[in-house]
């Protein structure tokens, strides 16, 4: 099991309750697993499965994000850190903001 | 004349009436600020610009501009070389909107040389409660007037240039390449993918914030080899996934404290002065007091802007479709384009009212969010809002039940705010058995420009 916070925002927040930040706990036999390790590609499938309450395509497009979301590993563009494939660890903080567009 | 042509010929006059209404309301304010000015000349406030004396270092700045800047001056960090490169600098704010206010207002009180404004929009009453650059006064004038009058009542040494008219493909290098640097404060995505190509185009330094609801956004691009917009987001975004301050609203300090963080952002770019948010992102959550900053990813080497192989030209960019790219019109058209329906599945307001008026039986069902329907509502409508309508479709036939009609009956009605919902409400509604189940065309907006004019519109 790993702990993890997610968050939700510039209006993903909407698809979970209205809801911005989840303390979770993931069941690592729950998800793909590979030789105990948890990565980005399963806890996507997992947040789309356990916390996405509505419209999951606003979330996912294929395996991985759609497109104008950013996501973030402990305040770092997960681009930086292996995107799909990212190895993530015990307290990780994992951001998943929309993009604005209003002024 | 058809129907449809008939209606839309009175929202036009609406329009019109409004717009005269608030040239009234701007005339009668002006009135009373001819007054307030009359005031100040009298006092003989502005004698100390008449004079130019000749400079004591090597800086070029006046004893006047010394006085005026000193607070900067006295700054170790700043000083007087990071003011005179301020002096010597031009600055462009796109949009002279919620985040273009704040922006415009302090490069033009911080001494930025030349400021130039674009925006093609008139000021309109509901833009006030955020849009801290517009007054009453200018209700009905172009924004681009109205923001360079304040920055000219603030600081009259500094050249204001009025850009008026929209950003487009075919003016963008023209009027950017006069610049600096770059503030994006614009409210829409195909102009956002725009500005970054023209400011990579042109390798200018883009400054670029946005804000919806209770959320801000902040970061530089292109600059310092930094990541560009299309670094950070190669493919537009779902249509369905861009929310509009129209749409979604925004309270109106949170653009106003993204837009002084611009403003911050830009005076740093063109004064030389610190390190800049380029390569890192803020994030600002108002609702729970967060301003956190995030690295974000590198330049992207396949980025078809600043990549290593970029697909941008100036020619190609000059007929790029923006608009087509992000498939977002440019301007906020914020009226009915859903067609989800048959004609026979829909009524008009007026056709309605006159159902009001012969008192037939019948349920309104309004599917606004509750929120929305406590602005106002129609007399005996009842709320289900669009998401919860199969759960509570009992609500629906209990209402039914009470006025002596059932699911088959002509008797039931949908409204929302602009008349989409209700179309997708009708749907789900007709899926349900409620087969004759109707919504009405352009929903409580038509509702008080056909029949009510007193009914609120926000």
């Amino acid at each position: 099991m790993m702990h993890l916070t997610l968050e939700f925002g510039g209006g993903l927040e909407l698809l979970c309750e209205s809801v911005k930040s989840h303390n979770v706990d993931v069941v690592l036999e729950s998800v793909g697993e590979k030789e105990g390790k948890l990565v980005m590609r399963d806890l996507l499938c997992w947040v789309k499965t356990n916390l996405i309450k509505e419209r999951p395509e606003m979330f996912l497009k294929g395996e991985t994000v759609r497109p104008g979301v950013l996501v973030l590993i402990n305040d770092c563009d997960w681009e930086l850190c292996g995107t799909l494939d990212a190895v993530l660890e015990e307290k990780d903080e994992i951001a998943f903001i929309s993009t604005l567009h209003g002024g | 004349m058809e129907r449809r042509a008939i209606e839309e010929e009175i929202n036009k006059l609406q329009v019109e009436k409004l717009r005269i209404e608030s040239r009234i309301i701007s005339l009668q304010s002006q009135l009373n600020q001819n007054g307030q000015q009359k005031q100040l000349d009298d006092k003989n406030l502005s004698g100390w610009k008449t004079t130019s004396s000749p400079p004591y270092g090597d800086h070029g700045l006046s004893k006047e501009l010394i006085y005026r800047y000193s607070r900067h001056l006295l700054l170790p960090d700043f000083g007087i070389q990071g003011q005179a490169n301020l002096l010597n600098s031009s600055i462009l704010v796109v949009g002279a909107g919620g985040l273009g206010s704040p922006v415009a207002l302090y490069l033009a009180a911080c001494g930025v040389g030349r400021l130039g404004i674009v925006d093609n929009d008139i000021v309109e009453l509901n833009n006030l409660q955020r849009q801290i650059i517009h007054t009453e006064a200018f209700i009905g004038k172009h924004k681009v007037e109205s923001a360079a009058a304040a920055c000219r009542a603030i600081n009259s040494t500094i050249d204001v240039i009025e850009h008026k008219g929209a950003l487009l493909a075919v003016n963008a290098l023209d009027i950017i390449s006069k610049y600096d640097v770059v503030v994006d404060a614009t409210d829409n995505i195909p102009t956002r993918y725009m500005i970054n190509d023209g400011c990579v185009l042109l390798n200018k330094p883009l400054v670029s914030g946005a804000a919806l609801g209770l959320e801000g956004q902040l970061t530089i691009y292109h600059y310092n080899g930094g990541p560009c917009y299309r670094c950070l987001f190669p493919t537009p975004p779902p249509t369905s996934a861009c929310q509009r301050c129209s749409d979604s609203g925004v309270l109106g300090v949170v653009p106003g404290i993204i837009g002084c963080l611009q403003a911050l952002e830009a005076i740093k770019l063109a004064s030389s002065v610190g390190v800049s948010l380029s390569g890192r992102m803020l994030l600002f959550d108002a609702l729970s007091a967060r301003i956190r900053t995030v690295k974000i990813r590198e330049r992207s080497l396949n980025c078809d802007a600043c990549g290593e192989n970029p697909i941008f030209t100036k020619k190609l960019f000059r007929s790029f479709d923006y608009e087509n790219f992000t498939e977002t019109p440019i301007f906020d058209l914020s009226c009915e384009n859903l067609m989800l329906l048959s004609k026979e599945a829909r009524g008009s307001s007026n056709e309605y009212e006159e159902l009001l008026n012969n008192g037939k039986p019948h349920v309104l069902l309004d599917v606004r969010p509750a929120h929305h329907f406590q602005i106002a509502s129609l007399p005996n409508s009842i709320n289900i809002p669009l998401p919860n309508i199969e759960k509570e479709l009992f609500t629906i036939d209990s209402a039914l039940k009470e006025i002596g009609q059932c699911k088959e009956t002509d008797s039931l009605y949908v409204i929302c705010r602009r008349g989409n919902d209700s179309q997708i409400a009708v749907q789900i509604l007709h899926q349900n058995g409620y087969s004759t189940a109707k919504d009405l065309i352009g929903g409580l907006i038509s509702w008080a420009n056909l029949v009510n004019c007193d009914f609120p519109i926000y």
